[in-house]
C-alpha cells in the first residue's frame, strides 16, 4: 500500500547528521584544523579564494574543511557567504608592477632586469611520490635570499620600442559581474572578471584547445609573476588612498602574434591573466583565453573555435552555475516524466492503431 | 534569526529584484535581466524562485512551497525551512490559506484567488533556447516577434509524430505578444495560466531572468487550427481520493506491472479525503 512520502524533513536532518559524521572520518585520527588546511593545502585554498571571488584564506580553509575537500562545494560556500557581505566601496587598481614577487619568470628573454626567479614551483620537481612525507619530520628550510624588490615588466620593454600594442589607461569604473546581470556583448573588463572566477578546469581546457589549433593565437609567456601587492582604498573623509592590506596574486602577460596592416606597422598583441593567490595554471590559461576572445577587436578571423565564442565561454565558465544546474536533474522530475509517459503511451497506441 | 536580514536578502537587493518584477509585470512575458545573487542553495534548485519570493514576502504573509505539486518533497521542505528560518513567516500547506505559493513544476489544482502570488522556479526561461542556443540571437527574435522557428518546430513534431510532442514546458503566447516558457509544468496546467486573478511571477536565478503574468492576462498555448492544444493527463482517477480531473503521479507498486495513480497535488488530495472521498486503493478507515 502506497503512503504519500512523508517525513522529508526528518530524512533531510538525518542526512545532514550522517554527512557531519562522514566529514569527521575516523575519530581515532586527529581532526584537521583550519590553520593546517590554510598552511598546508595552500593551493587548494588559493583556488577556492580565486573562484569564490573572496580573498580570505581562513574562510577558504574552513570552507574546504566543511566541504570535505570538494573544492567546488567550498567555492560555493564562499560565494554564498560573499553575497551577503555589505559592499563598502572598491579599491584602487592594484599595482602589480610594484609587486613583492616570490616568483617571476619570462619565456621571452634569457635574462632580464630583476632576473628569472623560480620561487616555490613544482616545475622541475620529478613527479616521484615522496614517501618520506608520509612520516612526520622536521619542517624543511630553504636558503634565504634578499627579497626581490619591484621588478620591471617584460611588456614594458616591448612597449618602450612600440613593439607591443599599447594598453591605454582608463579611469572608467568597470561593470561589476557580481552586481549586474551578464549581458552580451561583454567588454574586456567583464570578460576578465568572468574568467578569473571561472572554473580552472574549463579555462584550462579552452586554453589548451586554442594551443592545439582551435582559435590559435601563438602565445609566449612574456612574464609570469607571483607575489604580494598592496590593496589601497580611497577614503573620502581623508582625501587620499590608504593601504588596507596585502594580497598574493598571480599575473600572466602573454605576448602574442602580431597584427598590422598597410597603414599600421605590425605589433605584438597581449593576453592577460590575474588570479588570487598562487594560481599559475589558471593565470596562464586565462591569458590565452582572454587573447583568443579578442579576435574581433584585432581583426582576426572567427574560425568557429569554441574559445573565440564569447557567449559560449562566458555563459559556461562558472562552475557554481554549472554544477547547480547539472546536479538539479537528480531532484524529483516525476511530474514532467509522467507527462512524457502519458504522451509516449498515447503516441504508441496511435501508431499501433494505424498499423492494425 | 538575527544574522541575516528578513528573508535573507538585503534590502537593496530586494529593491533591485522588485524593480525587475515591476518591469516584468509592465511587459507581460518579457524576460527581464536581473542581477541574480548567489543563494545558499545550488543554482537549478530554485534560486530564482527563492529570490522572487524573498523580494515579495512581508512578515504578514503565509507561505506555501510545493515541488511536483507536493508540500513534502525534499526540496520543497528545504525551501520552506529556509524561509521559516530567515523570515519567520507563517507557512501552510493549504493553497487557499497561502498568500505566496512558490512552486516547481505544478500549478495547484484549487483555483487561485485575488491577492495571491504564485512564484515559479524556472530552469531555462528562454522558450526558444533549444531551437537557438544563443541569447544574443533569441533576444533579437523576441524583439522582432520572429517566432517562425517555433511554429516550424511544432509543425515538424506533427509531421514526425502526428501530434505536438511537447508534454511539459509547453510554450505559450502572452497577451498576443511574447512567446513564454511557463517553466516545466505539465501542459495539463497550461489553461490555468490564463485569466487568473492571482499574480504569477517567474524567477530564473542562474539565467538571471524574471518575468511575469499579471492577473487576468490572456495566455494561449501555441497550436494549429487542425491540431488544437489539448491539456492531457493520464486517463485515470486518483486511487486515493477518486478525483478524475486532477493531474496524477504514477507510482510503481510491485515488479509485476502493478501501479497506482495519485494526485500530484497533495493538498488537494488530502482535502478531498478529509471530505470523505475514497479512491480505489484508499483504506476505508483512512483518516488521512
Amino acid at each position: 500500500m502506497y503512503v504519500a512520502v512523508k517525513g522529508g524533513e526528518r530524512a533531510i536532518d538525518n542526512a545532514h547528521a550522517l554527512l557531519a559524521e562522514e566529514r569527521r572520518g575516523d575519530p581515532a585520527v586527529p581532526e584537521l584544523s583550519v590553520a593546517q588546511i590554510r598552511e598546508q593545502m595552500t593551493l587548494a585554498v588559493n583556488r577556492v579564494m580565486a573562484e569564490g571571488s573572496l580573498y580570505d584564506p581562513d574562510l577558504a580553509a574552513l570552507a574546504i574543511k566543511q566541504a570535505r575537500g570538494d573544492l567546488i562545494e567550498a567555492i560555493f560556500l564562499i560565494r554564498a557567504y560573499r553575497t551577503t557581505l555589505p559592499r563598502l566601496g572598491h579599491s584602487n587598481p592594484v599595482d602589480t608592477g610594484a609587486m613583492a614577487a616570490v616568483r617571476r619568470v619570462s619565456a621571452t628573454y634569457k635574462d632580464l632586469p630583476g632576473g628569472q626567479v623560480l620561487g616555490p614551483t613544482f616545475d622541475y620537481t620529478h613527479r616521484l611520490i615522496d614517501f618520506a612525507l608520509a612520516a612526520e619530520g622536521e619542517a624543511p628550510r630553504a636558503p634565504q635570499a634578499e627579497p626581490l624588490g619591484p621588478v620591471p615588466r617584460v611588456t614594458g620593454f616591448l612597449d618602450r620600442e612600440g613593439l607591443i600594442e599599447a594598453e591605454p589607461d582608463s579611469d572608467a569604473t568597470p561593470r561589476d559581474l557580481t552586481r549586474e546581470p551578464m549581458e552580451l556583448p561583454a567588454d574586456r573588463a567583464l570578460r576578465l572578471q568572468a574568467l578569473t572566477r571561472g572554473d580552472e578546469g574549463f579555462i584550462l581546457s579552452l586554453a589548451y584547445s586554442s594551443q592545439r589549433g582551435y582559435g590559435r593565437t601563438h602565445p609566449f609567456v612574456g612574464e609570469l609573476r607571483i607575489g604580494e601587492v598592496a590593496v589601497e582604498m580611497e577614503i573620502p573623509e581623508l582625501g587620499f588612498a590608504v593601504e588596507i592590506g596585502e594580497i598574493t596574486v598571480t599575473e600572466c602577460e602573454t605576448v602574442n602574434q602580431f597584427t598590422g596592416s598597410k597603414t599600421k606597422a605590425p605589433q605584438f598583441t597581449r593576453g592577460y591573466g590575474l588570479v588570487f593567490g598562487q594560481s599559475e595554471r589558471k593565470a596562464i590559461s586565462m591569458s590565452l583565453v582572454d587573447r583568443a576572445l579578442r579576435w574581433e577587436e584585432l581583426g582576426e578571423d572567427n574560425t568557429g573555435a569554441p574559445v573565440q565564442d564569447a557567449e559560449f565561454v562566458l555563459m559556461h565558465a562558472d562552475n557554481i552555475q554549472a554544477t547547480g544546474f547539472l546536479e538539479h536533474i537528480k531532484l524529483p522530475h516525476y511530474v514532467d516524466f509522467q507527462s512524457e509517459l502519458e504522451l509516449v503511451r498515447r503516441l504508441r497506441a496511435g501508431a499501433q492503431e494505424a498499423a492494425e | 534569526m538575527s544574522d541575516y536580514n528578513f528573508a535573507y536578502l538585503d534590502e537593496q537587493t530586494k529593491r533591485m529584484i522588485r524593480r525587475a518584477i515591476l518591469k516584468g509585470v509592465a511587459v507581460p512575458g518579457y524576460q527581464v535581466p536581473f542581477a541574480s545573487r548567489e543563494m545558499p542553495m545550488p543554482y537549478g534548485w530554485g534560486t530564482g524562485g527563492v529570490q522572487v519570493t524573498a523580494a515579495c514576502l512581508t512578515p504578514d504573509d503565509t507561505l506555501k512551497v510545493i515541488d511536483q505539486g507536493a508540500d513534502d518533497t525534499t526540496n520543497a521542505v528545504s525551501i520552506r525551512k529556509f524561509f521559516e528560518r530567515t523570515a519567520g513567516v507563517a507557512t501552510s500547506t493549504h493553497t487557499a490559506e497561502a498568500t505566496i505559493i512558490q512552486t516547481r513544476h505544478r500549478i495547484p489544482e484549487a483555483a487561485l484567488s485575488d491577492g495571491q502570488i504564485l512564484v515559479y522556479q524556472v530552469p531555462i526561461p528562454e522558450p526558444l533556447r533549444f531551437l537557438e542556443p544563443r541569447e544574443t540571437e533569441t533576444r533579437r527574435m523576441h524583439a522582432l516577434e520572429d517566432y517562425g522557428l517555433m511554429h516550424v518546430k511544432l509543425y515538424e513534431d506533427i509531421a514526425r509524430n502526428g501530434a505536438i510532442a511537447t508534454s511539459y514546458a509547453y510554450p505559450v503566447k502572452v497577451e498576443g505578444r511574447y512567446i513564454m516558457d511557463p517553466s516545466p509544468i505539465p501542459k495539463f496546467d497550461n489553461p490555468k495560466l490564463s485569466n487568473t486573478p492571482a499574480l504569477q511571477l517567474f524567477g530564473a536565478g542562474r539565467e538571471q531572468r524574471i518575468y511575469a503574468i499579471p492577473p487576468f492576462t490572456q495566455i494561449v498555448s501555441l497550436d494549429f487550427e487542425d491540431y488544437p492544444f489539448e491539456a492531457s493527463k493520464a486517463p485515470h482517477a486518483c486511487d486515493l481520493c477518486a478525483d478524475d480531473t486532477t493531474y496524477l503521479d504514477e507510482v510503481i507498486t510491485d515488479d509485476h506491472g502493478g501501479r497506482m495513480f495519485v494526485c500530484s497535488d497533495t493538498d488537494h488530495c488530502e482535502t478531498r479525503r478529509d471530505a470523505g472521498y475514497r479512491g480505489r486503493l484508499a483504506p476505508q478507515e483512512d483518516a488521512a
